[in-house]
């Protein structure tokens, strides 16, 4: 997809991939490409949009819409812009501006207690959009109405747009900082899916804040030549380099 | 008009269940009505106005309407990308509502007044956008909302404006221009609290004896073009008055004259940046601006005399 459409930002897909494939073909998410907007349906909020080809490859996977469509990612009048489209089916909300997700889902979220619904609220976060006012402002707020049905993932790959997130805006101590704003928080290997599973399925009925799963992962994960390397927050692969690339993720 | 806003939407909620209200921590002695009646579709949101906006989409995502609630800029300037890309792109049921439309909160200054806040969302795509003239426009534009619900924006003035329309039985379509006096001399068309400056404007050009009419137009998106057009027609000269910058009314009009080729004179009274720096009450400033009675008469005078000279 990204070789065709000569897109960016691959390496943040990959760091989430993990992530998203657990969520949704592990079965975590109650979702359906039957009736993707069934009313009790669990919502997943995908903040970090400037990733989309990670949540269009697996909603295709998951039968949201034809995998024939992935090709066409980028192109003149096809549904798949480089950004997430709520127009596809299986997509909440659009997003491509950071900072955004994480009311949103909280919305979707303190709606559910005020119907007194089931349905759970994930949002994914990537970690350079916590420089954003705008998510703190709903991290006040989602511990602050107690939305123990909200869970926030984390995409800690520690880079953003023009390095490390420590030396852009420091971070650290992100577990703490969410600890402090009243947020249960756990940190896992974000791309061990056990981990993933686990920690999303955790039973929070008995808890009263919402969950914050720190993902710790590798920015262009399973490419050894993109893995931690801030150019392919850019870069589009060229022939060869996708070639080399799908060969070692068949691996 | 924030009173009457509270009142309607206090009604209505007893019958529609998905009406929900968000303040930025504001409304005291203004919102409780609601609060205390449905605490269940009520929240302070904190003085945190992107995630309100933000979290309002989401709620309405999920069925709700919701109207968000803050002061001047506060609900629109200061969260606008989240008017534009979480509410309006997404089509969805938000009514973001503004008490202080204008220079209502006279000398709070600058910082509390809003007069940018059509020019940025009359372009977003989606929405409604109202600045009802008077208590009872303000009714029936919170029941046409609540009807048809969908991304809005409500610019309400602040309290005690008075009351122009005669009766609210007596206004047929809000959505059109609300003609509350014929003129064929000079048209006064305006938006939002002005109209009470309007109203008085003409009454003093009528005692001059020059036959001045005046209207509303609550409706800015979608805008009564075939109202203004037939005003255009009947009239000499047509003068819009709004407590806002370029960007509002005056360019709605001016657009639609233009596009539609008509020549009728038109003319804009609207404040200007060089006068955000004085301090006073709404009265005084609008003065400052020549948005008072005083100034739009004279000036539609002035207008009229010109006119007169170059033919
Ligand atoms: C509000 C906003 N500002 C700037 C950008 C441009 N932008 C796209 S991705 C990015 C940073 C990427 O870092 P991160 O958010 O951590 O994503 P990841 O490393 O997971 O790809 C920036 C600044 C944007 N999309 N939204």
């Amino acid at each position: 997809m990204i070789y065709k459409a000569k897109a960016s930002h691959i390496g943040g897909a990959f760091s989430v991939i993990d992530i998203l494939t657990s969520l949704y073909l592990g079965n975590i998410l109650k979702v359906s490409p039957d009736s993707p907007d069934a009313p009790d349906r669990d919502r997943l909020i995908f903040s970090k949009g400037h990733c989309t080809s990670a949540l269009y490859a697996v909603l295709a996977m998951k039968g949201f819409f034809s995998k024939d469509l992935l090709e066409r990612f980028g192109e003149d009048e096809s549904l798949l812009l480089c950004h997430t489209s709520h127009h596809l089916p299986g997509v909440e909300f659009s997003t491509g501006s950071l900072g955004h997700g994480l009311s949103f889902a909280t919305g979707c979220a303190l709606a559910a207690k005020r119907l007194s619904r089931t349905w759970k609220t994930y949002a994914i976060l990537s970690d350079g959009e916590l420089n954003e006012g705008s998510t703190w402002e709903a991290i006040q707020s989602a511990a602050h109405l107690r939305l123990n049905n909200l869970v926030a993932v984390i995409d800690a790959n520690r880079s953003q747009g023009l390095g490390n997130t420590d030396s852009v805006l420091k971070l650290t101590p992100l577990a703490g900082k969410f600890a402090a704003f009243n947020w249960d928080v756990i940190e896992i290997e974000g791309h061990d899916h056990e981990q993933i599973l686990h920690a999303t399925s955790i039973d929070r009925s008995e808890h009263d804040s919402p969950l914050c799963i720190i993902a710790h992962t590798t920015k262009g994960k399973g490419v050894n030549f993109m893995e931690g390397k801030l150019e392919w927050h850019y870069r589009s692969p060229n022939e060869k380099e996708r070639d080399q690339a799908l060969e070692q993720l068949s691996r | 008009m924030r009173q009457a806003f509270i009142e309607e939407l206090t009604l209505l909620a007893e019958t529609n269940l998905n009406l929900f209200l968000i303040v930025g921590d504001l409304g005291y002695s203004v919102v409780e009505p609601f609060a205390e009646r449905f605490p269940d579709r009520f929240l302070n949101a904190g003085v945190a106005e992107q995630n309100m906006t933000g979290l309002a989409a989401g709620l309405a995502s999920c069925g709700f309407h919701v109207f968000t609630y803050s002061i001047a800029n506060f609900p629109t300037l200061r969260c606008l990308e989240q008017i534009r890309n979480d509410v309006c792109y997404h089509n969805l049921p938000v009514t973001v509502v503004s008490v202080g439309g204008g220079m209502a909160y006279g000398n709070l200054g600058y910082s509390h007044h809003a007069t940018e806040d059509l020019a940025v969302t009359l372009p977003l795509p989606n929405i409604r956008v109202i600045a009802p003239g008077d208590p009872f426009e303000t009714r029936l534009a919170t029941r046409e909302l609540c009807k048809k619900p969908g991304p809005s924006y409500l610019r309400l003035g602040k309290a005690r404006e008075p009351t122009i329309h005669a009766a609210i039985d007596g206004i047929k379509d809000l959505r059109t221009l609300q003609i509350l006096q014929e003129g064929s001399d000079v048209m006064l068309v305006s938006t939002g609290g002005i109209l009470e400056q309007v109203k008085a404007a003409a009454e003093r050009l009528t005692q001059s004896g020059i036959c001045a009419g005046y209207s509303s137009s609550p409706y800015l998106k979608p805008f009564d073009e075939a109202g203004l057009l037939s005003i255009a027609l009947k009239t000499k000269i047509i003068i819009s008055v709004e407590e806002h910058g370029v960007g509002g009314l005056s360019s709605l009009i001016s657009e639609t004259l233009h596009r539609n080729n008509m020549n009728t004179l038109f003319r804009c009274l609207k404040t200007q940046t060089e006068n955000y720096k004085f301090v006073g009450s709404q009265k005084h400033l609008r003065a400052k601006h020549g948005l008072d009675e005083e100034h739009i008469s004279s000036f539609a005078m002035t207008c009229l005399a010109d006119l007169a000279d170059a033919t």
